[in-house]
């Protein structure tokens, strides 16, 4: 109930945000170009649809989860409305579900509107839907649920500037940390490796939610692979909202 | 039986890292003080001295170095207490997209349905009924603060903790606020209120704990801490030299025939009377002044 009240009037916040507006206006945008540009190419046209139209639905929905996701507690704290919400009988655990679920529920409903969007452009053009695009497309909203708990994890603790730059890096440092998964066949045993495993094992691997190849190409996927991003992407979401709890627990409000 | 207590702090201490080195600051001393249930308890201090910070420490928003605290009888930061608790802050800053029921609503949904009173009687009871359906964005400071005033009161508290909550009103205002406050009191509540404002605690409260750099250095019942002694008496004179007043007391001021003298004999004040009829003078006023709340806050300060 505590937690619905806040996910309620997080999500009342975020959809009176005009950002939001201005980055779907810009999917959409991108999402008509994506036509545009496949009459420009050589060879199937519905793959280059398909593939624009999912990274434009892939970029804009993360920079939504990390321009609204880093404001979501920084807010509370510098317009001091934190004061009398966590005077209430709510705990600050229940403050941070409900931050995240608010946001969450906001990007949900635009993931809706732009993937109605990217279906009746793919629908106009070939007629067909696979339903592989819905599993994509369900894995990058599994994404920008990771990238939402790790702009609230920043949130807690820093100004949305920093907290931007921080996310941004953790979601460009996730979709190139699969070359470290390359260089570790390559590298002999030894310290090195174990070092190098290490720091792959730490860092985010947010390739396993990129299923675009498979869906644009038509290539099959194995069911484990399905399993295993969706389970990796429930835990590490999991783990860093614990740690946006455990940071916000201990918080001073000077 | 021992009266019961509202709230209860014990030996709190808080300091605050500054800095690049980490320098401690320490805002809080070791404050003790109890509030009874059903009193209107105010909490004295010059800016700076740690007033906020304790109300924080009582709400769970800044964690003590060191101390207790209790509101009736749990643990300041059990839910149980919460439930029983309404808070106002300094300046209250709410979530301006939302109108103020839409913000009244949203706040009930925190307590036990069954406690929540009805929000337009509580939107009635601070003036703001007209505007139920205005954003909160849309706003004046005044009305900021009676919409502040009316979330403390959602749950139907048993304790209210209000931080300046006379701050920034106009005088009609504060007398609202103040009467809401003062009812508070008729339906049992306890208030512990917060201020620099020693006209409105002077007016309103039982008690008062006066704090100065982060310790309290003076606590009881107002009538005990200001004594009713008669520190001097301003009689305003007309017709008499301001040199006759002289041997009297101090001429303070002279406007037209009249004079305004401060006498802090009192065997004088019977003297001037009778010389004010001989010389067929006017007694026009004549005010006893006794002890005030700032007299002793101000001689306090100064000796911190």
């Amino acid at each position: 109930m505590k937690i619905r009240a806040v996910a309620l009037n997080t999500f009342k916040e975020a959809i009176r945000d005009r950002i939001l507006y201005l980055l779907l206006f810009f999917t959409v945008v991108s999402l008509i170009l994506s036509k545009l540009l496949s009459l420009l190419t050589v060879g199937d046209k519905t793959k280059i649809i398909m593939d624009a139209g999912l990274s434009s639905i892939s970029i804009f929905g993360v920079l939504m989860a990390i321009l609204m996701g880093t404001g979501l507690v920084y807010k509370e704290i510098d317009k001091k409305t934190v004061y009398t919400l966590l005077s209430k009988p709510i705990n600050r655990n229940q403050f941070i579900l409900g931050k995240f679920l608010g946001l969450i529920i906001t990007l949900f409903i635009m993931m809706a509107v732009m993937t109605a969007i990217f279906i009746i452009i793919i629908l106009l053009h070939s007629g067909t839907i696979s339903w592989k695009l819905f599993v994509s497309l369900g894995f990058v909203f599994l994404e920008l649920c990771l990238i939402t708990s790790v702009a609230l994890l920043f949130s807690c603790f820093s100004t949305p500037i920093l907290s931007s730059i921080f996310s941004l890096s953790f979601y460009l440092i996730g979709h190139l940390s699969w070359g470290l998964e390359a260089l570790l066949k390559k590298m002999n045993p030894g310290v090195s490796k174990v070092l190098t495993q290490v720091v792959y094992i730490l860092l985010p691997d947010l390739e396993n939610f990129n299923f675009k190849t498979e869906v644009v190409h038509n290539l099959s996927i194995q069911p484990e692979m399905f399993l295993f991003s969706f389970f990796y992407g429930i835990a590490y979401t999991f783990f860093i909202l614990m740690l946006a709890m455990l940071v916000f627990r201990k918080r001073d409000f000077i | 039986m021992p009266e019961a207590k509202a709230l209860e702090i014990k030996d709190l201490h808080k300091s605050f890292k500054f800095g690049f080195l980490g320098k401690k600051i320490k805002v809080l001393k070791g404050i003790s003080l109890e509030v009874k249930k059903g009193e209107i308890f105010g909490y004295l201090g010059p800016n700076g001295a740690g007033k906020t910070t304790t109300l924080k420490c009582i709400l769970g928003l800044l964690f003590p170095d060191k101390g207790t605290i209790n509101i009736l009888g749990s643990d300041h930061l059990s839910i149980k207490s919460k439930e029983k608790t309404g808070f106002l802050p300094e300046n209250p800053y709410f979530y301006d997209y939302l109108t103020a029921s839409e913000f009244l609503n949203f706040y009930s949904q925190l307590f036990h349905k069954q406690k929540t009173e009805d929000i337009n009687t509580l939107l009635t009871l601070v003036g703001l009924i007209e505007h139920s359906h205005t954003q909160l964005r849309k706003f004046s400071k005044g009305m900021l603060q009676r919409i502040g005033l009316s979330q403390a009161l959602l749950n139907d508290p048993e304790i209210v903790l209000l931080d300046e909550p006379l701050g920034g009103l106009d005088p009609i205002g504060r007398k609202e606020i103040r009467d809401i406050i003062l009812s508070l009191k008729e339906k049992g509540k306890t208030v512990f209120l917060s201020s620099h404002i020693l006209q409105d605690i002077e007016m309103i409260c039982d008690r008062v704990a006066v704090l100065v750099n982060g310790a309290v250095v003076n606590q009881g019942r107002l009538d005990e801490l200001v004594s009713q002694e008669i520190l001097f008496t301003e009689i305003t004179v007309s017709k008499i030299s301001r040199k006759e007043l002289e041997k009297f007391g101090k001429p303070l001021t002279h406007f037209g025939n009249k004079s305004l003298i401060q006498i802090f004999d009192q065997d004088k004040v019977d003297e001037i009377l009778q010389f004010v009829k001989e010389k067929n003078g006017k007694v026009h006023s004549l005010v006893p002044r006794t002890q005030t709340l700032e007299d002793i806050f101000v001689g306090i300060v100064k000796q911190k």
